[in-house]
């Protein structure tokens, strides 16, 4: 039997998945602690013992590969021209990385802007700005800004190619790492994000897991692969895509509402559905990942009130205002709470459903009548995900509830909402088994493998079905 | 699409399209077209262009003009405060040109063409002004100019 071992340091639980590569089924899974603040090696021994329960004894692996998301994640800011380009393509790119934004620029940084990003003290900046050919004052500018203040970490440059050689050199001048790569707007019709993306994760590869204390287990592994929401985002792609002997599921969306963030990965081009309408707006990627800050089921549970309304809230879990608040406040004081009675089931419920349908409104793209001299005419910004065919939730929140295709139903098309290109009539899944960031670490190494586990095990649901 | 290669490229950078709530292209990408053929690097923003979107990619390209069409008569409240729009994003001096049916009606030429100089505008160009006049006058613009990307 030959086995695949697929880590995942997380913030809470450093989970562990065998695989067996032959047959495509989970031979084992296990959890321990996440201790990388401490010694990453005691979680992980925890989590290799419970696996070594299972198996029977440890075997030999295969394939060793782990994504992290532990001691914060990988943490960026951004730096861009003007704000709905270069700057918007710049987040695109570390949000398409897996990155945790902690800040992002635009135009020329000031004293002000230096002095932040050196106290948010990131893993990584992605220093952008200007076509190439284009503006490119701005980006040296930007760079020698950095250069001349204490920012510790690697730059990752993805500028106008005509100024890429200055910017590298004022930052190693002034002994920053600066790794240079194509830029990711080369021209206002074409993002080019793909190689930015692998020099964040080239670094995130080489320098990043030593920083956050990973390398001292690194005996026990292959490599750290990628920061943790790439290896979904690079699951659900395998998905869509297929491989050259396995079908892809075609165009979908992946829904991760989580204690701090809600994530939306949707895997498709996004061109308009319907003959006629006129595109506005930046190119949009063909893999996009969004993260909504202000929606977290528990850290951010006020704040899902807060965009949603109590009111409605409180509606829909079927309870009196007032509870709800008192629920939600101390959802809040103790981020650790799971449901336990029906109550908070559908208080649960009720922040999952407005959380999953203001990400999936923001994520997917708009498509409004201007109307002109000459008649109306349709305007569409962002992707339109009217054709998406399958919608997967995944995380904690949507595994462990009641009823999740009742929940997940909220990504879809709504007739209240028409301007949004929401999916019309997606079927809805579950990963139940928390295998599409598995899938994503393995899809290179063995992509039928891959491809075949997340398939199998995809909960495929139906409307008013109880888990 | 793909331009056809121009014989001699210019060092200078141009951003065309047609502004406001207007759809008509077709004249718009023969001119861009022509520009190309001429040797410029042109960032073509097609219809149903905001003034706003001209300046955002006039700054991250480097332009050293801007190619405003109008043809369904609204020019006039469109362009308004544009040069103003182009000097708030640190785009004092860049080069603006304006053309098509910019008004409404049978008005002089002369009235229609104060109105856009002052408005900033450098050049205003009537309707049938013919390609290889406008690329005359621009040529002659630009050559009293260094270009943008050069400057930086």
């Amino acid at each position: 039997m030959s086995l695949a071992l697929l880590i995942d340091f997380g913030s809470t639980y450093t989970k562990l998945r065998a695989l067996d590569l032959a047959s495509g089924d989970i031979a084992a899974s296990a959890q321990g602690p996440s201790t990388v603040t401490s010694d990453v090696n005691v979680g992980l021994d925890a989590a290799m013992a419970a696996l070594a329960r299972v198996l029977g004894g440890t075997p030999r692996f295969a394939h060793r590969l782990a994504c992290s998301s532990a001691a914060g994640g990988l943490r960026m800011v951004t730096v861009g021209l003007v704000k709905e380009l270069t700057a918007e393509a710049a987040r695109q790119a570390a949000l398409g990385a897996g990155a945790k934004l902690v800040a992002s620029h635009a135009y020329r940084l000031t004293a002000a802007d230096v002095a932040r990003i050196v106290e948010r003290a990131p893993d990584i900046v992605l220093l952008c700005g200007g076509t190439d050919g284009g503006n490119r004052d701005v980006v040296v500018h930007n760079a020698h800004a950095l250069a001349a203040s204490t920012l510790a970490c690697p730059v990752v440059v993805a500028c106008n190619r005509e100024a890429a050689d200055d910017v590298v050199a004022a930052l190693a001048a002034a002994g920053k790492a600066a790794i240079a790569t194509a830029n990711v707007l080369p021209g206002l019709d074409t993002l080019d994000i793909e190689p930015a993306r692998a020099a964040i994760r080239d670094v995130f590869m080489r320098r990043i897991v030593a920083a956050k204390g990973i390398e001292r287990a690194a005996a026990r592994f292959d490599a750290v692969l990628m920061p943790t929401p790439a290896a979904v985002l690079e699951g659900a792609r395998l998905l869509a895509d297929g491989t050259p002997r396995r079908k892809g599921h075609g165009p979908l969306v992946v829904i991760d509402p989580g204690g701090a963030t809600t994530d939306v990965h949707s895997i498709g081009r996004g061109e308009p559905s319907t003959p006629g309408v006129i595109r506005y707006g930046l190119p949009e990627p063909y893999a996009k990942r969004t993260v909504e800050g202000d929606l977290g089921m528990r850290h951010n549970a006020e704040a899902i009130a807060a965009a949603a309304g109590i009111d409605a809230i409180a509606a829909d879990a079927g309870v009196p205002v007032a509870v709800a608040t008192d629920a939600i406040a101390a959802l809040h004081a103790d981020v650790e709470t799971l449901p336990r009675d029906p109550a908070q089931f559908a208080l649960d419920a009720a922040l999952a459903r407005a959380a999953i349908r203001i990400a999936m409104t923001r994520h997917a793209g708009t498509c409004e009548t201007v109307y002109t001299a000459q008649g109306p005419v349709s305007v569409q910004r962002g992707k339109d995900l009217s054709d998406v065919g399958l919608v997967i939730g995944t995380g904690g929140a949507l595994v462990h509830a009641r009823n999740p295709a009742a929940i997940l139903a909220v990504a879809a098309a709504d007739a209240a909402d028409p301007l949004s290109l929401r999916p019309r009539a997606p079927r809805f899944a579950i990963d139940r088994h928390y295998l599409l960031y598995a899938a994503g670490l393995l899809a290179e190494a063995a992509p039928d493998a891959a491809f075949d586990l997340a398939t199998r095990h995809l909960d495929l649901l139906t409307e008013g079905a109880t888990a | 699409m793909s331009a056809p290669r121009a014989a001699t490229a210019t060092p200078f950078t141009l951003v065309t399209g047609v502004i406001g709530a207007d759809t008509h292209i077709v004249g718009n990408r023969i001119l861009s077209m022509a520009l190309e053929e001429a040797g410029y690097r042109v960032v073509s923003l097609g219809a149903l262009t905001p003034a706003g979107d001209f300046i955002r990619a006039a700054v991250e390209t480097a332009a050293d003009a801007i190619l405003v069409s109008s043809l369904y008569g609204q020019g006039e409240l469109d362009c308004r405060g544009f040069r103003e729009l182009c000097i708030e994003a640190g785009l004092d001096d860049i080069l603006l040109y304006v053309g098509g049916n910019l008004v409404v009606g049978k008005q002089p030429w002369d009235d229609v063409e104060r109105r856009f100089l002052d408005m900033g505008f450098d050049r205003a160009f009537a309707p049938g002004t013919r390609v290889p006049e406008a690329l005359a006058m621009l040529g002659a613009d630009l050559a009293a100019r260094t270009p943008k990307a050069a400057r930086q």
